[in-house]
């Protein structure tokens, strides 16, 4: 399913890639953004539609004032400049999941403009130019049946609910990001992160990628290195989870490296991101849409005073480079060591640990060592294994007491993540406790001992270094469950 | 400015509105006429002049973030052309989705 | 008493006074429907049940001591475009046919807060475009003073029931004309009021920024009570203005133009007038002279290009306000034989369900919009608007009221303009200003020529709607002291008006 794609370091030896993203953010307001219908996810179909949202004859649309406040908010926590005065417009076209068959969402005049963010990536900071923050409303969900695929593209019908339309988004459009070089798909993977963490600090979304309530559409397009004329772009949707973000741009970039490599032109289209690993190109369009934007005639301009934004302003948490900076300087991480968090999206699941009471080293060990190998192996996000920090942070008491050692740990998170409980049941109920009965561990030794004459008489000689393989000897008879310190110790009681 | 048959067509399918091909050709020299009578409209209206979309100048008009009752499925369904599962059902879409 | 010759300020006084019930009212009303329906076709569907129903609950409301409000048991015909649960609403379109609304329009809340009587909806010109009711999806409605003449449009439907006697009241919606153009044809009052000053919650939209619902009667008393009834802000729609109702009765019940400025537009005269329309125009200028009032000319220059503005900017909101109608959720949907698309199926229906002078203007508003056209045509339309707003304010600092015919000429017969769409646009020369602006106007019957009936406008500033009743009442009070009565007086005693069945004290 694949096509035909460029190595990666030959691709940027040849090119530099210039991003562009545009990411929505489903804001999480009480209401919808026109109507009084709730606005949570979940809910059985159609059960949170009214005459506003369904678009039926002669209804009306009125804006939800938290909505514009979040809009607001968001805008200044981008750096942007927010709007004196700006309206709402209808962008049309038809589509099925539209009510109204047009969007009403902004056009030339976008409540924020002109922002900035500042990302650091491995060591470099990058400064990433936002356009834009516009407020939009979103459509209702499609489901595609009869085909095999789910997909629309083998349907035979589809399915509406639209609980979903109506609810509030703010759209974020970038500038063209150049000059990431080979860390774009990084450089941009850190912009949705720290959005993300933007927003949660915020309070205005739960920006959960599976869910769709944060969406990122990934465009890039390769400038042949020593030119400055930027090249055809491609979007890709459906990119929805930080990692995808990541693979998708990686993926695109080698993919359009190999046209152009090979002579030929880039489509500038839409494209589809598959889990597996590809994109493929959605149905081409003749004729790009016309969507006859023009003012919203049923509602009035938004003129947000300036002591009002100024109030909004007042309320701005703490931002996420300030966040970050106060959790490495309370972790007492390096910077390396504290990029190698927030590039594996461990931030929040480290602060939850140490909040639980594993100190920071610890838990950085834990998750970026032997839980990251299983949630690479498994193919899924950090977030998502099995396994809360509070358990970790358990897990590392128990090793802290000498319960286990950290051999035996790796056991205890096997269970974990099996399902079989807490790293105290999962002990229990495999038994896996350290042996403390000293009576034991002596029997253990003295055996180990009268089966290795040769190693006990070099120990006798002084040569320490055979220890290694009596302390094997108990280790391996105690399955492991031994402080293989205790046993160097015994060892050496025994043979004095 | 002659309004084609063709020109009608494309704007036609831009407005999901099938016409047939006497439709056309009996639309398009009526739109003439009338596009004719409207164009005088950008002689008169001068650079300088601000655009008026409202008739009164009124802004933020918001209402509260507070939850109202929906509508009842039964009822939102009610008018549907068809339905399945509580939702409602349409035919196979050929454009890609927005 | 002649009940269907009573006014509705009289027919709610003789039933608070305990001299006819509620329910005699509604049954008087329901059989004169059921009597002339038949030739004017006003009416699309009746609720005679219901409304029978509602009247009798307003009797018992009553008897039980409860203090109702001056319209309380009143019959009112409601123009189908207002959603009204429990009947269908069509907005005269046949792609809305059986659509039942699963709620109320905010004007529909209003009425039966206030105790009307709905008696059904009535015909109208396809989504509210046109200016004879002839592009209605079904049915053509006659003007009762000639019945091979239209009603006018788009409201044709609400201004004939009120002249054939059918209801004392309606209520209409007003865009470009089509509630003051069919008062003027039918002998009729109609009044657009300042833009936001009625709600559109509940009214299919046709133009956003230019659609007004308002009251519809055969005085301009009954009209102020009914403006009361439906005005005031209404938080569903961000549109409407948050100030209180102006005080419409009272001017009604003053009546009185002493002193009066009042400025005759220049514009609205000359080519294309009707030159009987423009004498009886000229007379009631001179009875409003008489009255004490101080008549001015006044030049509104951007008038001449309010037409071309309103066709620029209408069919652009129009296009895309009927673009919800899809075949998706509600409404006809033609086509789906399991073969076909989505996208097949909205354009078979949107072809079908959709009728000519529709298309017509969906195709020009998609235009207008389209890339590289928006600024030669919406844009321009909409800079037209604040050029003629300025006309307005200019004018309004010289003088208290504007007048002008209603329409150029009277009711023309059914067909007549019915393939000229440019010379059926022109009915509205005169109101379309006032939608444009923004402000409010309305249409008293100012006499008859050769045999029908003409109407003269009076505009007001925004929020200024109580001159219009100020001097709408003066004038008819004049008037009917030369003519011994209303208007339509003259019809319902006349030999060309028998069929009516109204004449004299007692009726049929």
């Amino acid at each position: 399913m694949s096509e035909p794609l460029l190595d990666y370091d030959e691709a940027l030896a040849a090119f530099d890639p210039v991003l562009g993203l545009e990411v929505h953010v489903e804001l999480n307001t009480a209401s919808k953004m026109f109507c009084g219908c709730a606005n949570f996810f979940g809910s059985a179909p159609n059960t949170q539609t009214c005459p506003v949202c369904l678009g039926l004859p002669g209804s009306l649309p009125v804006v939800n004032a938290k909505a514009i406040e979040s809009a607001i908010r968001i805008g200044l926590a981008l750096g942007c400049d927010i709007a004196e005065w700006c309206r709402f417009a209808r962008k049309n076209y038809f589509y099925p999941d539209m009510t109204k068959d047009f969007q009403t969402s902004q056009y030339d005049e976008p409540i924020a403009f002109d922002g900035r963010v500042e990302l650091e990536v491995d060591g470099e900071t990058y400064t990433i130019e936002i356009e834009r923050a516009h407020m939009e409303e979103d459509a209702g969900k499609l489901l595609h049946l009869g085909g095999s695929t789910g997909r629309i593209g083998d349907a035979e019908y589809s399915l509406l609910d639209y609980n979903r339309a109506g609810t509030p988004l703010v759209e974020i459009v970038t500038r063209p990001i150049r000059g990431t070089g080979a860390k774009a798909p990084a450089v941009a993977r850190a912009y949705v992160s720290w959005l993300r963490d933007l927003m949660l600090a915020l309070g205005v979304s739960d920006v959960r990628m599976e869910q769709g309530s944060l969406r990122c559409d990934a465009n890039v397009s390769l400038m042949p290195k020593g030119t400055s004329e930027l090249g055809l772009r491609t979007e890709t949707k459906n990119v929805n989870s930080l990692r995808s973000v990541e693979r998708a741009l990686t993926y695109e970039i080698r993919r359009q490296a190999a046209v152009l490599a090979a002579g030929g032109k880039v489509h500038q289209e839409t494209r589809h991101w598959h889990e597996e690993g590809w994109t493929t190109p959605g149905r081409s369009k003749e004729t790009a849409e016309d969507y006859r934007y023009f003012p919203e005639p049923d509602l009035v301009p938004v003129a947000p005073s300036r002591e009002w934004v100024a109030e909004l302003r007042a309320t701005l948490p703490e931002l996420p480079g300030l966040r970050r900076a106060r959790l490495q300087a309370d972790w007492g991480l390096g910077d390396r060591e504290f990029a190698d968090v927030v590039n594996a999206g461990a931030l929040d699941l480290l602060e939850a640990t140490v909040a639980a009471g594993c100190p920071a080293p610890a838990a950085r060990k834990w998750w970026l060592t032997e839980l990251a190998r299983r949630a690479n192996a498994a193919g899924v996000e950090l977030a998502e294994l099995a396994i809360t920090p509070a358990q970790v942070a358990e897990l590392q008491a128990l090793v802290a007491g000498g319960t286990v050692n950290d051999l035996i740990a790796r056991q205890v998170i096997d269970g974990v993540l099996a399902g079989e409980g807490s790293p105290a049941a999962v002990v229990a109920a495999r038994g896996l406790a350290v042996v403390s009965d000293e009576t034991a561990l002596a029997e253990a030794v003295a055996r180990a001992i009268a089966a290795d004459p040769a190693a006990a008489a070099k120990i006798r000689d002084g040569k320490v270094a055979a220890i290694g393989a009596l302390i094997g000897a108990v280790m391996r008879e105690m399955r492991g469950q031994a402080d293989a310190g205790r046993v160097r110790e015994l060892v050496l009681e025994q043979l004095a | 400015m002659a309004l084609t048959a063709a020109d009608v067509g494309r704007l036609a399918e831009l407005a999901r509105v099938h016409l047939t091909p006497v439709e056309l050709e009996h639309l398009a020299p009526q739109l003439d006429v009338i596009l004719d009578a409207v164009a005088s409209v950008s002689e008169v209206a001068g650079a300088d002049v601000p655009p008026t979309s409202h008739a009164l100048p009124l802004t933020n008009v918001f209402r509260p973030d507070v939850v109202t009752p929906s509508l009842p499925v039964a009822d939102v369904l009610a008018g549907a052309p068809a339905t399945e599962d509580d939702r409602f059902r349409v035919p196979r879409i050929l454009g890609e989705e927005s | 008493m002649n009940l269907l010759r009573m006014t509705a300020a009289g027919l709610g006084e003789a039933m608070a006074a305990g001299v006819v019930s509620a329910r005699e009212v509604t049954q008087a009303h329901l059989d004169q429907i059921e009597a002339v329906d038949s030739r004017v076709a006003a009416f699309l569907c009746r609720d005679g049940e219901r409304a029978l129903a509602t009247a009798a609950a307003i009797d018992e409301r009553r008897a039980a001591g409860e203090h109702l409000g001056p319209l309380a048991g009143v019959p009112l015909a409601m123009k189908d475009i207002f959603t009204y649960r429990g009947l269908p609403t069509t907005a005269g379109s046949r792609i809305l046919e059986g659509w039942h609304p699963p709620y109320d329009s905010t004007t529909t809340t209003r009425l039966l807060d206030a105790g009307l009587v709905i008696l059904g909806k009535t015909n109208l010109d396809e989504f509210a475009m046109g200016s004879s009711t002839e592009n209605s999806g079904y049915q053509v409605t006659h003007n009762p003073w000639d019945l091979t003449r239209i009603p006018g449009g788009s409201g044709g439907g609400s201004a004939a029931a009120l002249a054939a006697f059918e209801a004392p009241l309606a209520v209409g919606t007003d865009t470009g004309g089509s509630i003051r153009q069919p008062a003027s044809v039918t002998g009729t009052v109609g009044v657009k009021p300042t833009y936001g000053g009625t709600s559109r919650y509940g009214v299919v939209a046709m133009a956003s920024s230019l659609d007004t619902p308002g009251p519809c009667a055969r005085t301009v008393l009954d009209a102020a009570l009914l403006h009361e009834v439906i005005g005031g802000w209404d938080p569903r729609d961000s549109t409407s203005i948050n100030a209180p109702v102006p005080p419409v009765v009272a001017a009604a019940r003053r009546a009185d133009v002493a002193g009066l400025r009042i400025g005759v537009v220049r514009e609205f005269g000359g080519e294309g007038y009707a030159p009987g329309v423009e004498r009886r125009f000229t007379e009631a200028l001179a009875v409003l002279e008489g009255l004490g009032a101080e008549i001015v000319e006044v030049s509104c220059p951007h008038f001449d290009y309010a037409l071309g503005a309103y066709y620029l900017i209408m069919p652009s909101e129009v296009s895309s306000n009927l673009a919800r109608f899809d075949a998706m959720r509600y409404g006809l949907r033609v086509g789906d034989d399991g073969t076909r698309s989505t996208e097949e199926v909205m354009s078979l229906t949107r072809g079908t369900g959709f009728g000519a002078e529709v298309k017509r203007r969906i195709i020009i508003g998609t235009y207008a919009l389209s890339s590289g056209y928006y600024d030669a045509y919406y844009g321009s339309a909409q800079k037209v608007r604040t050029l003629i707003k300025r006309d307005f304010d200019a004018a309004f600092e010289a003088v208290d009221v504007l007048v002008s015919p209603s329409t150029p000429t009277a009711a023309f017969r059914i067909g007549e303009r019915a393939d000229d769409p440019l010379a059926m646009y022109k009915a509205d020369l005169c109101t379309i200003p006032s939608n444009m602006a923004g402000n409010c106007a309305i249409s008293v019957p100012c006499g008859l020529a050769d045999g029908l009936p003409v109407g003269l406008q009076v505009m007001a500033p925004p929020l200024a709607d109580d001159r219009l009743y100020l001097v709408g009442a003066a004038l008819e009070n004049a008037l009917a002291g030369r003519w011994g009565g209303l208007l339509l007086d003259t019809l319902a005693e006349s030999p060309g008006g028998a069929w009516l069945g109204v004449a004299g004290e007692d009726g049929r």
